[in-house]
């Protein structure tokens, strides 16, 4: 067997673990790792301009590969500083696996230089956490850090290495565990076949069914078992922010997302319907609003690979532990044997009154004003992508009007913090999607707010050659938070101006990359093709938005689903 | 509600602030907490008492469960089962007071385990509620102080929390 040092083992197990890129920053407790990595080309390390910016980008691939990303930092400063970009791979249960430097074990508990209990100080945002104890436990803490980040319901993993277990001399015996068993750690393999059965006949019997169907059908693999569920009974789909791609938005049977900024008639559907799927979603305050007043009248299947996350906030009646694949399978074998069904007159009526709701509001928004509306940038954006294009948000009204008006088709392409909400995280996660997909086309959807929390990243992009297009719809607002104090505090905008933006222009310059101005509506289209037509180049397209607009649909506080306000001056 | 909670859980340096913060995290109440290795060394059990619904109840077992380190648990109040907590309490007693303390003891079948001219040191073990229930009885004592292990629990019968 091969004798190794703590940190050749990092390096080699990364290897044999088939992980390209390590996304991360050096410091003074992670260096023989580094010198580890200098020693070997087939892991490749990414260095970024900030801690958080590696974690987001490692999360940024995960979500478009549903395979988990790594990232390697120093002690103290260096770990506290992924404290964010694990708290939102966590809230939206994103695998990752983040290796923290360590001051020397004797050194642990006297505040050494650069020391933070890093596994105290992760503990309540990740799925597990690992110290590293003697550098001959390297192999299996990475193999089960890997396991557990990446199988049942995924999250993020911290592993804690004392630089004295990676001294350069200390060689240990090394082998890749091929395997990994955890006695107090098994995923369900399998949903319960009496439960499925007993889901199959309600859904075969259905007179007002919706299918709600979350970021847990895409990260367990099954958007195309969800689609071929939904399209065999023809029922109605509607998806949480992190499910957008799961179903195709371009269908007819896709009626929005649902929740908080949902459409008008995914929400009126929820609320009215008589029978809820609920497929890797959670329930959660942004979707259901008022747990009391929620979808009064509806059974509730709920499949989840979790059990926490069934009747957390409502109950479930038929719940359904296991793999959303699993599942899927056995109901459409389910549904293929089932004899005629006699709810299609139901299902007739209930279509009916779904395309009545759909004239309502049908995503309307002022068409006529002078000002480039930032929904008509981002159905721009959609055109000049071919609507095709991998989407990274950032946090605020921009995410939400990507949300609404980028028809995702396939899953995997919308990259955004759902759960923590966390501004920032669109550049480096465009740019870890755009790395490991070189050739397709990554858009980063920010604004002038968000972008500046992570925009020391514009030089990574420099460095590596990563050409995403940043499309920045900029209002001069930190616009959500205008918007709520639009709607709740009479219009007294507290700190929600941006004085003093920098000319983005002249950052691009510094930076060498490029530059595109949209500041009329007529320009939009041309421009936005303008920019994407530059493949090989970042392109940061300033496009000057109505500070004064909206997110609509909005669901009237602690109302029901179908509570909503439907413009400034609408409401239900 | 009153639940009793036993975990099965790694003996492994970190488990116990993980449930431990758990409980803080999510907004969840400890009454008692106690935690000791069991006769498997990498094993620790540990029991809890906590109040809540029988929807914040499921919640905190389902949590629990995901745990990483926790191997196994079981919520004792579901089923038939014997639970017993041990206390110290030190009593001033002297002159007539002595005698009145030893007889209060006897009642309650505790012992007297140290002593000094003016001080007993006394040991109840029983149901959380005797407990309460002693304390109550040496009332115009003079208490110097009160030690409670919190509740431990077994399932009666053949059933067992184990591997």
């Amino acid at each position: 067997m091969e004798l190794l040092s703590g940190g050749e083992m990092i390096a080699r197990f990364l290897k044999d673990e088939g992980v390209e890129y390590i996304y991360g920053y050096p410091g003074g407790a992670a260096l023989h790792i580094y010198d580890a990595l200098h020693r070997q080309s087939d892991v490749k390390h990414v260095l970024v301009r900030h801690e958080q910016a590696a974690t987001h980008m490692a999360d940024g691939y995960a979500r478009a590969t549903g395979k988990p990303g790594a990232v390697l930092v120093t002690s103290g400063p260096g770990a506290t500083n992924t404290v964010t970009g694990i708290a939102t791979a966590f809230m939206d249960s994103i695998p990752m696996v983040v290796i923290c430097g360590q001051v020397m074990s004797y050194l642990i508990g006297e505040d050494a230089f650069q020391e933070t209990d890093m596994v105290g100080v992760s503990r309540p945002i990740v799925k597990h956490s690992f110290s590293v104890k003697h550098p001959s436990e390297i192999p299996m803490i990475l193999k089960k850090a890997f396991y557990i980040a990446s199988s049942g319901r995924p999250g993020p993993v911290v592993v804690d290495i004392p630089k004295d277990m990676t001294m350069p001399n200390e060689k240990y015996e090394y082998s890749y565990p091929e395997s990994v068993s955890l006695r107090s750690y098994t995923p369900p393999a399998k949903g319960h076949s009496g439960q499925i059965k007993k889901a199959v006949d309600l859904l075969l019997a259905a007179k007002r069914p919706m299918i709600y169907a979350g970021g847990g059908v895409i990260m367990g693999g099954g958007s195309e078992l969800l689609t071929k569920l939904a399209q065999q009974l023809e029922y109605p789909v509607t998806n949480t922010l992190m499910g957008l791609g799961c179903y195709p938005a371009t269908d007819k049977q896709f009626t929005g997302m649902l929740g908080m900024h949902g459409s008008y008639e995914a929400n009126q559907a929820m609320h009215h319907s008589d029978l809820i799927l609920a497929v890797g979603a959670r329930f959660d305050d942004r979707v259901t609003n008022d747990p009391d007043k929620f979808c009064p009248s509806a059974k509730i299947i709920h499949i989840d690979i979790d059990p926490a996350s069934i009747s957390k906030t409502i109950r479930a009646d038929v719940p359904i532990v296991g793999p959303v694949t699993q599942v899927l399978e056995e109901m459409l074998s389910l549904i293929d044997d089932a004899p005629a069904r006699e709810n299609q007159e139901h299902i007739k009526e209930w279509w009916k009154q779904i395309d009545a709701w759909r004239q309502v509001h049908g995503g309307r928004y002022d068409t006529s004003s002078d000002k480039i509306k930032p929904q008509a940038a981002v159905e721009a954006c959609w055109r000049a992508t071919n609507g095709d294009a991998f989407v990274a948000s950032d946090v605020g009204q921009h995410q939400m009007f990507t949300a609404q008006y980028y028809k995702f088709d396939k899953p995997y392409r919308w990259i955004n913090s759902g759960g923590l909400g966390t501004m920032g995280f669109g550049l480096p996660a465009a740019m870890g999607v755009k790395m490991n997909f070189p050739d397709e086309t990554v858009v980063c959807v920010t604004g002038e707010g968000s972008i500046q929390m992570n925009i020391q990243e514009l030089s990574t992009c420099l460095q590596y050659g990563l050409p995403v297009k940043i499309l920045c719809l900029n209002n001069g607002y930190l616009g959500m938070v205008r918007q709520w104090q639009d709607m709740n505090y009479e219009g007294r905008h507290s700190n929600s101006y941006l004085d003093s933006l920098p000319e983005f222009k002249t950052l691009m310059d510094a930076y060498r990359h490029q530059y595109v101005e949209i500041r009329t509506k007529d320009e939009l289209d041309a421009k936005m093709e303008e920019a994407f037509a530059m493949k090989d180049q970042l392109v940061f397209i300033n496009c000057y938005v109505d500070p004064e607009e909206h997110v609509y649909p909005m669901q009237v506080p602690r109302g029901s689903m179908r509570d909503m306000f439907l413009s400034k001056t609408e409401r239900t | 509600m009153r639940h009793i909670i036993s975990v099965l859980m790694e003996n492994e340096p970190g488990a116990l602030s993980r449930v431990v913060g758990l409980f803080s995290q999510r907004n969840f109440n400890i009454e008692t907490l106690n935690v000791a290795p069991t006769d498997d060394p990498t094993l620790s059990r540990l029991t809890l008492t906590t109040f809540g619904s029988d929807q914040v109840v499921e919640q905190i077992t389902k949590q629990l469960n995901k745990l990483i380190d926790v191997v196994k648990l079981v919520d004792l109040t579901e089923g038939q089962h014997i639970e017993r907590e041990l206390m110290l309490v030190k009593v001033r007693a002297s002159g007539a007071q002595r005698a009145e303390v030893k007889r209060t003891v006897d009642i309650f079948r505790g012992n007297i385990i140290d002593m000094t001219p003016s001080i007993y040191t006394v040991q109840i073990i029983g149901e959380s509620d005797k407990l309460d229930g002693f304390l109550q009885a040496l009332g115009g004592m003079h208490i110097l102080e009160v030690v409670r292990t919190g509740v431990s629990g077994i399932a009666r019968g053949e059933k067992t929390l184990s591997l």
